[in-house]
């Protein structure tokens, strides 16, 4: 198993506040990966950074073995405005993005991808209608379908399940674990506990900086969990500048 | 029949030419209305048409009513403002709106001044309400050009701009184009609020954008249909408004914004897409 991305002392924030502290890990191939931790650990933040969409404070992100390209990335449903008047076949087209760029049209083997896609997760028939009348699972089976699409080797998903239905979840994990089995790498950000102990090997506690990362197993413990909650409390917004660099 | 619908526009000059104007104003200002209501940015729109006065008030200061001279002042104008309270709303964490709404206040008080400063109030009033029956050649070549270029750039930009409206954290993992699909944008609403205040006036050029949009969304549900709709509504508002200015011996840019203002409260009332009369009048449900 190889690096993809190195993570070398890596700060996140906004306007000189860290979301993220000091935070030093590797993500290999082949992970499944879940990021855990209370509201405003820094959890979104580090996907946003990893995609590329936040520069770092300080520190850096190294990528091995990808390309930005070959990222994709879900992000929270409630970022995607659902009044927008575009159809379902549409919005999962837009996963050949990398194909199409921001002009071309979609060749026809483009186009019976985005077909399989729409068929795999469920959502034949409803190509033509708007996002707009969907519910919020059939939603989030549209954006999986855009990621299906993209076929990027690592994937982030920013809280997949939440305001979810049950069988939407359970579709949605199954193909979690296909992505896995192909040796595609996920990292997901997830809040439901049990879940993560169940499908998810790997596990990234975050409280602002990494209380413990590796196995679930070793990571999930009562001791690193209270610490967590107790470390997030604890966060003084005047803080002094950071004396470790 | 003739008389009245045709006539006015064979016999004289000056309406062929406020015809012109405004057909070419509305195609192209529709559909950035249509983009600026998606984006739920309508208000902006009004913000900036009044950030754009100062601009064209120093440019009629220096040359006097010279079309160039307001219009690129306008433009210089607008674009600053649009520039300033981005870029402050990104440096200070505050919403883009609250800076900008301060930004186009400043702006206006400072257009009003000078203008009242040194000209008569008919200047102002030639400013903030336009004279599309005054266009002469070099307008309609600025309109024209203004009206061809949004075309262009609309076409170029729209799956960025469709995008980073719906989901701008797509297209930020995919592409590095969100800033400038958001700056162009602001461009095209920028010379557009500016070829639009020759004909219709600062106040007024708001209006072919946002009305025929906001009406649009009662009739058609796709976004294509939305841009068609908005763009053929402006022009044949744009044609009843002008022969009811001269029927009537109305000013023309008031006389075209209440024509697609009357349009609007119809469709609001009468419009298949959610309007009033088809809410009322659908049965309670479906059956299983």
């Amino acid at each position: 198993m190889s690096t993809l991305l190195e993570l070398n002392n890596l700060t996140l924030g906004y306007d000189l506040h860290p979301a993220v502290h000091h935070l030093s890990m590797q993500i290999q191939q082949g992970d499944l990966m879940a990021v855990i931790g209370p509201n405003g650990a820094g959890k979104s933040t580090l996907l946003k950074a990893l995609v590329g969409q936040i520069s770092p404070l300080s520190g850096e992100i190294v990528r091995h073995s990808i390309t930005k390209e070959q990222t994709a990335y879900l992000p929270q449903l409630s970022q995607v405005d659902r009044t927008f008047p575009i159809t379902v076949h549409e919005m999962v087209s837009l996963g050949a993005w990398s194909k199409t760029g921001p002009f071309g049209r979609l060749r026809s083997k483009d186009r019976r991808k985005v077909q399989n896609a729409i068929v795999q997760l469920g959502l034949e028939g409803f190509e033509q209608r708007l996002i707009g009348s969907l519910s919020g699972g059939q939603m989030q089976r549209v954006l999986f379908a855009r990621l299906v699409v993209q076929e990027a080797e690592l994937i982030l998903l920013d809280e997949p399940f939440t305001g979810i239905d049950s069988r939407t979840s359970a579709d949605l994990l199954a193909l979690i674990h296909a992505w896995h089995r192909r040796g595609k790498t996920v990292v997901a950000v997830l809040h439901d506990f049990e879940q993560v102990r169940q499908h998810f090997p790997r596990c990234l506690l975050l409280s602002r900086q990494a209380i413990a990362v590796g196995d679930t197993e070793t990571v999930m413990t009562p001791p690193n969990l209270q610490r967590a909650r107790k470390l997030n409390e604890a966060f003084d917004e005047h803080a002094d500048f950071c004396a470790h660099h | 029949m003739f008389e009245y619908l045709i006539a006015p526009f064979a016999e004289f000059a000056f309406m062929q030419k406020a015809l012109i104007g405004c057909f070419a104003i509305a195609m192209s200002a529709a559909p950035v209305g249509v983009f600026l209501m998606l984006r739920r940015m309508s208000l902006t729109g009004d913000a900036m048409a009044h950030a754009i006065l100062p601009g064209a008030a120093i440019g009629y200061l220096v040359a006097g009513l010279s079309i160039e001279a307001m219009t690129l002042g306008g433009i210089l104008a607008g674009s600053f403002v649009a520039l300033v309270a981005g870029f402050v709303s990104r440096l200070t964490q505050v919403n883009e709106d609250s800076s900008l709404a301060a930004f186009y206040l400043i702006s206006l008080a400072a257009g009003v001044l000078i203008i009242s400063a040194s000209g008569s109030q008919v200047d102002l009033l030639h400013v903030l309400f336009g004279s599309a029956l005054a266009l002469n050649n070099e307008a309609l070549v600025l309109l024209a050009s203004i009206s061809s270029l949004t075309l262009i750039l609309l076409a170029l930009l729209f799956r960025p701009l469709v995008v980073e409206c719906m989901d701008r954290q797509f297209l930020q993992s995919v592409s590095g184009l969100s800033p400038l699909a958001h700056m162009c944008f602001l461009i095209l609403v920028v010379i557009n609020l500016v070829g639009g205040f020759n004909a219709l006036g600062t106040l007024m050029s708001v209006g072919m954008m946002i009305l025929p949009a906001a009406l649009a969304r009662y009739w058609v549900r796709t976004l294509d249909s939305m841009l068609l709709c908005a763009s053929l509504t402006a022009v044949l508002c744009s044609y009843v408004g002008l022969l009811l200015s001269y029927h009537a011996a109305w000013p023309a840019g008031p006389s075209i914004i209440l024509v697609l203002g009357l349009c609007y409260v119809a469709s609001l009332v009468l419009g298949p897409q959610g309007g009033i009369v088809n809410k009322l009048s659908r049965p309670r449900h479906l059956s299983a």
